[in-house]
């Protein structure tokens, strides 16, 4: 692949019933391209796990995928309240989703770290009160 | 083990993709938190919880899982079992509870294969 392929995609804040609907389709664009299924599944999750953070916590925001010839790269834009301690975010099991979230099958502090899981680099900007960044990228 | 066999032992009903109840399955997992299945589950094909909402069928195509077993005989509403059907995913409500549906599964030879991977 010689060119950069780009996605882009709004990620409603106000609906919890349509969070996902971004990573289902690049899932669906990246099957199209002919990409390795385990390659598929890492960028889908990180991406899907990063959309329910978006609406949980920062009440939606932007997510751009760029497909290029070596590496897979989402990027996940908010303008929400950002993240106090990046550290503690990062722990498996840390959560600060309220309840009615917990109940809806989230919330269990496994976001992040299931984003770094499945993917190779993970970068977090984040500024209280302005608003959080995240840049990963899966290796093709 | 072929989805229709699991159908059978867990007295379920087939709520949608009865075209896929001769495809097999190889393993299963039993959660209410789908982070959970997110992060620990590794080429699973049938996925049981007690969760109803759209979530479910969506980390269930994260996945790449092709059958979800309601437990309780739950049911979900129309919404999703039409993005089940989108997904080609085929949905079973078993009138089991969530321990009793894994433990016949188990019994009968279909397994965990829960990996922590990388």
């Amino acid at each position: 692949m010689e060119e950069q392929l780009r996605f882009r995609y709004e990620v409603d804040g106000d609906n919890f019933t349509s969070a996902g609907e971004a990573s289902v389709s690049v899932k669906k664009k990246l099957r199209q391209l002919g990409f390795a299924p385990e390659i598929i599944r890492r960028v889908s999750i990180a991406m899907y796990e990063g959309e329910i953070n978006m609406v949980i916590h920062a009440h939606g925001g932007r997510a751009d995928v760029v497909v290029s010839k070596d590496k897979i790269e989402i990027t996940l834009d908010d303008d929400g309240p950002g993240i106090p301690n990046v550290e503690l975010a990062m722990q498996e099991g840390f959560s600060t989703a309220p309840d009615n979230i917990r109940s809806l099958g989230f919330g269990a502090g496994m976001g992040l770290p299931n984003m770094k899981r499945y993917t190779d680099t993970m970068k977090i900007q984040t500024e209280l009160g302005k608003g959080t960044k995240i840049i990963m990228t899966v290796n093709i | 083990m072929k989805i229709k066999e699991i159908a059978k032992l867990l007295d379920a009903q087939v709520l949608c993709g009865d075209e896929f109840l001769d495809n097999e399955v190889y393993s299963a997992c039993g959660s209410d938190m789908m982070s959970d299945v997110l992060a620990f589950v590794k080429d699973q094909s049938i996925l049981l919880t007690g969760l109803l909402n759209s979530q479910v069928i969506r980390t269930a195509e994260m996945m790449d899982m092709r059958c979800i077993v309601f437990v309780r005989n739950k049911r979900p509403c129309a919404d999703v079992i039409e993005l089940a059907k989108e997904n080609g995913i085929t949905i079973l409500a078993s009138p089991d509870r969530m321990y009793e549906a894994c433990g016949r599964l188990y019994a009968a030879g279909l397994k965990g294969g829960c990996t922590s991977e990388k």
